[in-house]
């Protein structure tokens, strides 16, 4: 009874994949993916995830045998980029249908149901697979005052996330703002946004940081789940190694423009135009840990500093406070204002040294002191 | 003038004068690269260049150099003389200590008219040594733990990895810029202090420092 009303919001073809136990490789095949393009797809999410070339037939094998895992995702306080960068390709991809394969038990933006249907559809999912669904969260959770500033269905996200979380085999957190609370949680943060990982925080949660999150990541680490059976090995901010193991700074396509010492110094100079390195324009390529050098944007098009643009620094944590200005080198200097830099201090400051020694010295020089002697002197 | 009889003394060692000069030669060459590397003009000519990379290379040449010798005199604090001891960084421990201090305050203050004689540091100085030594250590740490992100998952960066949970990256390059005024302000101190003790003191204050010896009115303490 319970199931036939959850199979009521499915589309048929949905319905149609439920009554046969497809493996992901016979659900692509259904849709019309040929193997040829299967395989390229695998030597893709193989490199992806900083594999050797020859894991590419195993994650194929992997694929070919392994269930449909069943994914919800989950709108919290976001823009929904996350999801755009996912579906506005402009042609399907393979990860696409992956990811549409796995997500069809529930997301918020795509889903054919709406209201009380749809958050019954939830949480019959999460029960019947306890333990063994992935949740994918995107935005971040309000905190403040029992979290009543973000609701879905009624229900607090932070409520909401503790309930499908608990259960999850596993959490990934697409997106800064589900990772790290985002722009959300930048000063003065009004609504105590917050990541998964702080509002969760007994769940096992992978973070996928990015504004948005670069795609290919988030398939290659659902790969990672169905080839290995666990999440792939993280960095000290729950970041997969794989995406973020490296700094941009090391991997730039300008690098060697740093190098030399040839600088963008100003929008649409000379510099800029040969392509030269954009560090002086406040690039945060240097702070930042992602592969978006390699891996790239849309298809892997490009990426913003490709395009002329520094790197804003959108996956690390911190992004925005930290992270701005944007078109300046360092932050501002916290409790001096606005446009206090560190070098007005630091030269407010040595000024403010030089000319009190200075005066100090004129009055000595203006003063006859005793000399130290022998009786009044201690050592 | 009899009763100004000076006594010559042997007070700073040589690992003393060593790390002293050692640290005044890195730090003028971090403070140089690192303003370059904070602030580089376009000095490439091509892409072949490798300018700043090499200014990089000098600054961390210079930070391992730094790093050294600030470590080789905090070991010999533990076993120099008692000059170099690390009980002189720390005066406001004892009653003498303090009593030293204020009277070096006032002196400072031109509150007193005497000059206080100290053979060794003296209390107020070795006061702000100390707090420079912990600007050191910051600027030790913010800077390898910056310089260790080429290598992520190297001994460097995972020994320094609570260094990552204290900072964010940038709030680490403002640390490091902003320590590196503070160390300025301090120099433009220090040099002030051993020109004006030097001058009033007429104990060779600034020639101790490259030749060891200090002149003294008492001959011991």
């Amino acid at each position: 009874m319970s199931k036939k009303k959850t199979e009521d919001v499915r589309t048929d073809v949905e319905q149609d994949l439920l009554k046969r136990d497809y493996s992901i490789g016979e659900i692509l095949k259904e849709r019309g993916v040929s193997r040829r393009d299967f395989l390229k797809f695998c030597s893709a999410m193989t490199a992806a995830m900083a594999l050797p070339a020859s894991f590419a037939p195993r994650v194929a094998q992997a694929l070919d045998e392994v269930k449909r895992p069943t994914l919800v995702w989950l709108e919290m306080q976001s823009c929904t980029g996350d999801t755009e960068a996912l579906l506005r390709s402009a042609n399907p991809t393979i990860a696409e249908i992956v990811l549409d394969i796995l997500s069809v038990d529930y997301h918020e933006t795509i889903m054919a149901a709406a209201g009380h249907q749809a958050e019954e559809a939830l949480d019959k999912t999460i029960a019947a697979f306890k333990g063994k669904y992935i949740c994918v969260i995107e935005g971040s959770i309000s905190m403040k005052d029992g979290g009543v500033y973000g609701s879905t269905g009624g229900k607090s996200h932070l409520d909401r996330a503790r309930q499908v979380c608990a259960g999850a085999m596993a959490t990934i957190a697409v997106g800064t703002c589900a990772s790290y609370g985002g722009i959300a949680a930048a000063v003065p943060n009004p609504t105590g946004a917050v990541g998964v990982r702080e509002a969760v925080p007994g769940a096992t949660v992978i973070n996928l940081p990015g504004c948005p999150v670069n795609a290919d990541n988030l398939t290659a680490t659902i790969v990672h789940f169905l080839v290995f059976g666990k999440i792939p090995a993280l960095d000290s901010h729950g970041r997969p190694l794989f995406a973020y193991g490296k700094r941009i700074h090391d991997n730039c396509e300008r690098r060697p423009h740093f190098d030399a010492g040839q600088y963008v110094e100003h929008w649409g100079d000379d510099g800029h135009r040969k392509g030269f390195c954009l560090y002086k324009m406040g690039c945060k390529g240097p702070a930042t840990f992602h592969n978006c050098p390699s891996q790239r944007y849309n298809e892997k098009t490009s990426w913003p500093v490709a395009a002329g643009h520094p790197c804003a620094g959108c996956s690390e944590p911190g992004f925005w406070d930290t992270m701005s200005p944007l078109y300046k080198r360092l932050p501002n200097v916290p409790g001096f204002g606005i446009e206090a830099t560190a070098d007005k201090i630091g030269i407010g400051l040595a000024a403010g040294v030089g000319a009190a020694f200075a005066v100090h010295g004129a009055l000595n020089a203006l003063r006859k002191d005793k000399e130290p002697v022998e009786e009044t002197k201690e050592g | 003038m009899p009763n100004q009889a000076k006594y010559k003394r042997y007070i700073w060692e040589l690992p003393v004068r060593w790390t002293h000069w050692f640290n005044v030669v890195s730090i003028a060459t971090l403070a140089v690269t690192g303003f370059f590397i904070g602030t580089p003009f376009s000095f490439g000519s091509s892409a072949s260049d490798f300018t700043m990379g090499w200014i990089r290379f000098v600054h961390f040449t210079a930070a391992y150099v730094f790093a050294i010798s600030t470590i080789s005199r905090v070991i010999w604090s533990l076993v120099g003389n008692e000059y170099a001891g690390w009980k002189a960084f720390f005066p406001c421990v004892t009653a003498k200590g303090r009593e030293k201090m204020v009277k070096m305050m006032r002196y400072y203050m031109l509150m007193d008219k005497e000059v206080p004689e100290t053979v060794g540091h003296n209390p107020l100085a070795t006061t702000a040594y100390f707090a420079l030594f912990l600007l050191y250590v910051l600027m030790i740490l913010t800077g390898f733990a910056l310089y260790a992100q080429h290598a992520p998952n190297g001994i460097m960066h995972k020994s320094l990895g609570f260094m990552y949970s204290l900072f964010s990256d940038q709030g680490m390059r403002l640390t490091h810029h902003l320590s590196m005024w503070l160390i300025f302000g301090f120099i433009i101190n220090h040099i002030y202090s051993a020109w004006l003790m030097d001058i009033k003191e007429h104990g060779s204050e600034i020639s101790s420092m490259f030749s060891g010896y200090k002149f003294t009115v008492k001959k011991e303490d």
